[in-house]
């Protein structure tokens, strides 16, 4: 009960009447649909678990009626209609039937859903959660949308194999706050664990695509880009960032490092940069406390490498005007390259990326300016390329494996058949 | 084909509180004034969309060739142009390339590829008529000179400026704070109520060298007012620049490097994100349509890429297209009386200026004076003022007006940057020879901003003869440089010539602006009134606050209004009147939607 005073002090009043709602209102098989503490809860949780990203072709002005196809190693899957429309979306489910598919995986017809759904993560919600969450989806417009087929390929277009995978990797077990660590520290584990999911791209995959237990959060490729190592490792991950820095970065897409392109982007323009300041703080306090370790730094490369030299100049003339000759370039404008860790994380997907396409900062209320860098893949040859990218790994004190002009040849080769 | 014909032929758009015609400096600044007070706003925009990142990249927008020579970001001449003669006997003929000034195309506009030179005029230069005769009496001014007052003051415009400076972030140092006069800025600026929001651009070698010469001549040099920042910056929306990296592409580029104030950096992210904004590119606005009674503004007529004509209704109507074009579009849409010079009658076209530079170049000892001309920015430079508008006594001068003098290094472009003294070869090794000796060793472009006064004679109006690819007519500039212009000129080129002198060139080359007036070499892209602000309907055919005479519910903003042209770049009056306009919409006649000022 101490656990609960806590933690409603800390939701605050708002949080404590959708909580009190809920257990009120939970002998009802079907929620009130006026339930407005109970929809806002679930409206909330929605924005958490960022239902609406995959649930929506992006573009389209027909939230949640599914259709978008979502990349995996083992193909896409297309996101089914989450609308309450009562033929093609969800409308005619029972609670039990939602509270199933969204925690096990599991539809109404008893199939299985792929993991590129998070059940894993959802798992970590309670009924009480998901109940808030369909009453929500219910006041949403309904929308007659038929999502396209999934088609993996054999064998994994039978969806009975998924019992197997859920055997070996899914458990059904919902968080459990740990009495040693803070109230503020457990809202943290349960958003990025549960309803946040950010393992779903942040944590290695095994070759079945399930989690590596070993590894959480320890950074992991996707669609392309490296998704970033979010434990507190100094060289790798977020040792560098304060808890405000974490909590900035969520909510507004900048801090003084460092900008959110790509896929994270879109996850601060519907989830993140929507969450309370008090969550974000949560989220930030739990990730600070992952791991801890820096791992061992490789040597850096010698300035007077060949490489190191063409990549200095290349640098001075393509990259300085923004980025400083420091490398520090201009806080919440033109990221710093010398404090980055994902410039220098193992895999440098996400560098080659930037150099060979360009990228765009994410635009919020709070920081609208979402400057871009142009692409050099028009300009810079391969081994150009692989030369500045060595460079900006190994200057400023910084140290990492260099680039080779076939890792930057392949990663054109993958992007060149990326339409993203 | 008349304007009742084409819009009964227009599909008709859903209705919006505002239309927006042109969505350059004032047209961004209007839009978000307007949208912050809740309307539902729509620009048409008769360019592409541009933006930083996409448009301007850092790695090919120091394309000289591309945007300077070819005109890369320009309205194209078959687009439209415009026809030109001298004097009224003569027949004027359609423009073919760009040469005196540059028309933008696109979103931004002209903020896109400014200089980004950021000055304020002077308080007489707005009470201009009443302050030169009252100084030097009314027979001291040519008869055909047909300057007036503005309507409004430099008080009532100084919050609106200060607006506009800390939008974009403007490097300088205050010359005027509150009428204490400060060490180091411009001692005849008016007074300003706070500090530049950055300090100035650090100023190269010749900056340095020109302004201690023309201290020791007893002037008061003061940095250039810049809108290349000398640092990064957070304008009050929360859009962030960056600091000028000095690489010499300002005027007739984009910038990459978010450093320079354009409406891509300073409001564009933050309208565009707005739900009661939207935008059409590529949408050329034909005329304004009006109801029978020819005093209510019913919206406009557009038409786009396919040919395809639409009608976008509106309860304010707001032009904020290129000087030239606010005036064509009253011209075409029959809104105000056109003037006519003979008959002395009418406003729509009268008062047309433009700018008259002069320069003078200088060139040194190469084994002592190495400038680097390719350190550069639009807006660096060191100025003085002690000879702009009426800062000095032209009683004995026999001319009015004046400009500031500037050694402003705005670029070192290999194409355009061939400077080699007076009697050299035009061509061949001789030539080439000259050019290595003195690339690094001349001042070129030395900037005498002259201003110019309005007249009888000079003005706009339909021409009789050339239409554009939609049938209508072309505007025709009637425009030549009075003998009060050029003298100015001469004496300004003179002390110039004396300050270059005292820094120790060997060789100084002045050059005085000369008539007739010429539409092929450059001068500057400031052309002028044709839709003039002031206090009186028989003169002017805008009130003080830019709202049509005739037309109350519609606004006309930009340079059209100013009834003559002051000795200073005027983007920062531009900005400071469509705020000025934006306050009186937003305080006043949205309140009492009718005329804000009955003549």
């Amino acid at each position: 009960m101490r656990d609960l005073a806590a933690w409603l002090a800390k939701t605050g009043v708002a949080g404590a009447i959708a909580f009190l709602a809920g257990l009120w209102s939970s002998s009802a098989s079907q929620s009130d649909p006026q339930d407005f503490a109970l929809i806002e809860k679930g409206r909330y949780l929605a924005i958490a678990s960022d239902c609406a990203s995959c649930h929506t072709v992006p573009g389209s002005d027909r939230p949640f009626s599914g259709g978008r196809a979502i990349e995996t190693p083992f193909g896409n899957v297309i996101s089914a209609n989450i609308t309450p429309d009562r033929e093609t979306g969800i409308g005619a489910w029972t609670e039990e039937q939602f509270d199933a598919a969204v925690r096990r995986g599991i539809r109404p017809d008893g199939a299985r859903l792929y993991p590129a759904m998070p059940y894993p993560a959802y798992a970590k919600m309670t009924s009480e959660d998901t109940r808030a969450l369909r009453a929500f989806l219910n006041t949403v417009e309904p929308v007659r949308n038929v999502a396209p087929p999934t088609a993996l390929p054999f064998p994994l277009s039978i969806r009975a194999v998924m019992h197997v995978w859920n055997a070996l990797y899914f458990s059904a077990e919902q968080y459990r706050p740990d009495p040693n660590q803070s109230a503020e520290w457990n809202r943290g584990a349960l958003l990025v664990q549960g309803a946040g999911h950010c393992g779903a791209c942040h944590t290695p995959k095994t070759v079945l695509g399930a989690d590596k237990a070993d590894s959480f959060l320890q950074g992991a490729m996707i669609q392309g880009w490296f998704a970033p190592n979010l434990t507190n490792d100094a060289t790798g991950g977020l040792g560098r960032w304060s808890v405000d820095d974490v909590a900035a970065y969520l909510k507004t897409g900048q801090n003084r490092f460092s900008a959110a392109t790509g896929p994270m982007a879109e996850e601060i323009v519907l989830s993140s940069s929507k969450m309370h300041d008090d969550d974000l703080k949560a989220i930030a306090v739990y990730l600070k406390s992952l791991g801890g370790e820096t791992s061992p730094l490789p040597a850096a490369l010698p300035q007077s490498e060949p490489i190191m030299i063409a990549g200095a100049a290349i640098y001075r003339d393509q990259c300085a005007a923004c980025h400083a000759l420091d490398g520090r370039g201009v806080e919440r404008l033109f990221p710093s390259l010398a404090e980055s860790a994902s410039v220098r994380s193992d895999d440098p997907a996400t560098l080659i990326r930037v150099i060979l396409r360009g990228a765009r900062s994410v635009a919020t209320a709070a920081e609208p300016t979402s400057p871009g860098m142009p692409s050099f893949g028009w300009q810079l040859s391969d081994l150009q390329v692989a030369a500045v990218a060595t460079y900006i790994r190994n200057a400023w004190d910084g140290a990492a494996a260099p680039v080779t002009a076939d890792r930057v040849k392949e990663a054109r080769k993958h992007l060149g058949d990326r339409t993203d | 084909m008349d304007a009742e014909t084409v819009t009964t032929m227009a599909r008709k758009l859903p209705k919006k509180d505002v239309v927006i015609v042109g969505l350059g400096w004032t047209g961004s600044i209007m839009a978000h004034e307007l949208t912050d007070e809740g309307l539902d706003v729509i620009a048409l925009e008769r360019g592409p969309w541009r933006d930083t990142p996409t448009d301007f990249p850092t790695n090919y927008m120091q394309d000289e060739l591309r945007y300077h020579v070819r005109h890369d970001l320009f309205l194209r001449p078959d687009q439209t142009t415009f026809t030109f003669r001298n004097k009224i006997d003569q027949t004027a003929l359609p423009i073919r390339t760009w040469g005196a000034f540059m028309p933008p195309n696109g979103v931004g506009g002209g903020g896109v590829h400014w200089n980004a030179e950021t000055w304020r005029f002077l308080p007489s230069d707005f009470i201009l008529r009443t302050h030169l005769t009252g100084r030097y009496g009314a027979a001291f001014l040519p008869e055909d000179m047909t300057i007036q007052d503005w309507g409004v003051t430099y008080q009532e415009l100084e919050p609106h400026y200060d607006r506009f400076e800390y939008l974009c972030g403007t490097s300088g140092i205050a010359g005027n704070l509150n009428g204490a006069i400060q060490e180091g800025g411009n001692p005849f600026e008016g007074p300003r109520s706070r500090p530049y929001p950055t300090p100035p651009q650090k100023q190269g070698f010749g900056h340095v060298l020109w302004a201690k010469a023309a201290r020791e001549l007893g002037y008061r040099p003061f940095p250039q007012p810049s809108g290349n920042l000398s640092q990064a910056y957070t304008n009050p929306l929360g859009l962030r620049m960056g600091p000028c990296t000095f690489c010499g592409f300002c005027e007739w580029f984009g910038c990459g490097n978010y450093s320079k104030a354009s409406p891509q950096t300073t409001i564009l992210p933050v309208l565009l994100r707005r739900s009661n904004f939207a935008l059409r590119d590529n949408s050329e606005v034909l005329h304004i349509n009006t109801d029978g009674s020819r005093a209510r503004a019913t919206g406009v007529t557009f038409v786009d890429t396919s040919g395809e004509q639409w009608e976008q209704s509106a309860d304010l109507v707001i032009l904020s297209a290129y000087a030239m074009f606010n005036v064509q579009l009253l011209l075409l849409s029959k809104i105000g009386q056109p003037y006519d010079p003979v008959a002395n009658t009418g406003v729509v076209g009268r008062n047309f200026t433009h700018q008259t530079i002069s320069s003078v170049d200088g060139f040194f000892d190469k084994s002592k004076f190495n400038f680097n001309p390719f350190i550069a920015s639009g807006a660096i430079g060191m100025c003085i003022d002690e000879f702009n508008g009426d800062n000095f006594d032209h009683a004995a001068l026999g001319f009015v007006g004046g400009g500031y003098l500037g050694q402003v290094q705005t670029n070192g472009r290999p194409i355009e940057t061939t400077p080699v003294p007076p009697g050299t070869p035009k061509w061949g090794a001789r030539w080439k020879e000259a050019v290595r000796d003195n690339y690094l060793s001349s001042l070129k472009g030395g900037s005498i901003h002259g201003s110019f006064y309005s007249y009888r004679d000079v003005y706009l109006d339909l021409d009789p003869t050339y239409t554009d690819r939609h049938g209508r007519p072309l505007m025709r500039m009637t425009i030549d440089f009075h003998d009060n212009e050029l003298k100015a000129a001469a004496f300004m080129t003179d002390k110039y010539a004396e300050i270059v002198r005292a820094m120790g060139a060997n060789v100084v080359d002045p050059k005085p602006r000369k008539g007739p007036y010429d539409i092929t070499t450059y001068q500057t892209t400031h052309l002028n009134g044709g839709a003039v602000m002031g206090n009186d309907p028989k003169t002017s055919v805008l009130n003080r606050y830019l709202q049509s005479w005739d037309v109350p519910n519609l606004f006309v903003l930009g340079a059209s209004a100013f009834p003559q042209n002051a000795g200073y770049n005027p983007t920062g009056t531009v900005a400071a009147l469509a705020y000025w306009s934006a306050a009186a919409i937003r305080d006043n006649y949205l309140k009492h939607p009718g005329p804000l000022i009955h003549a």
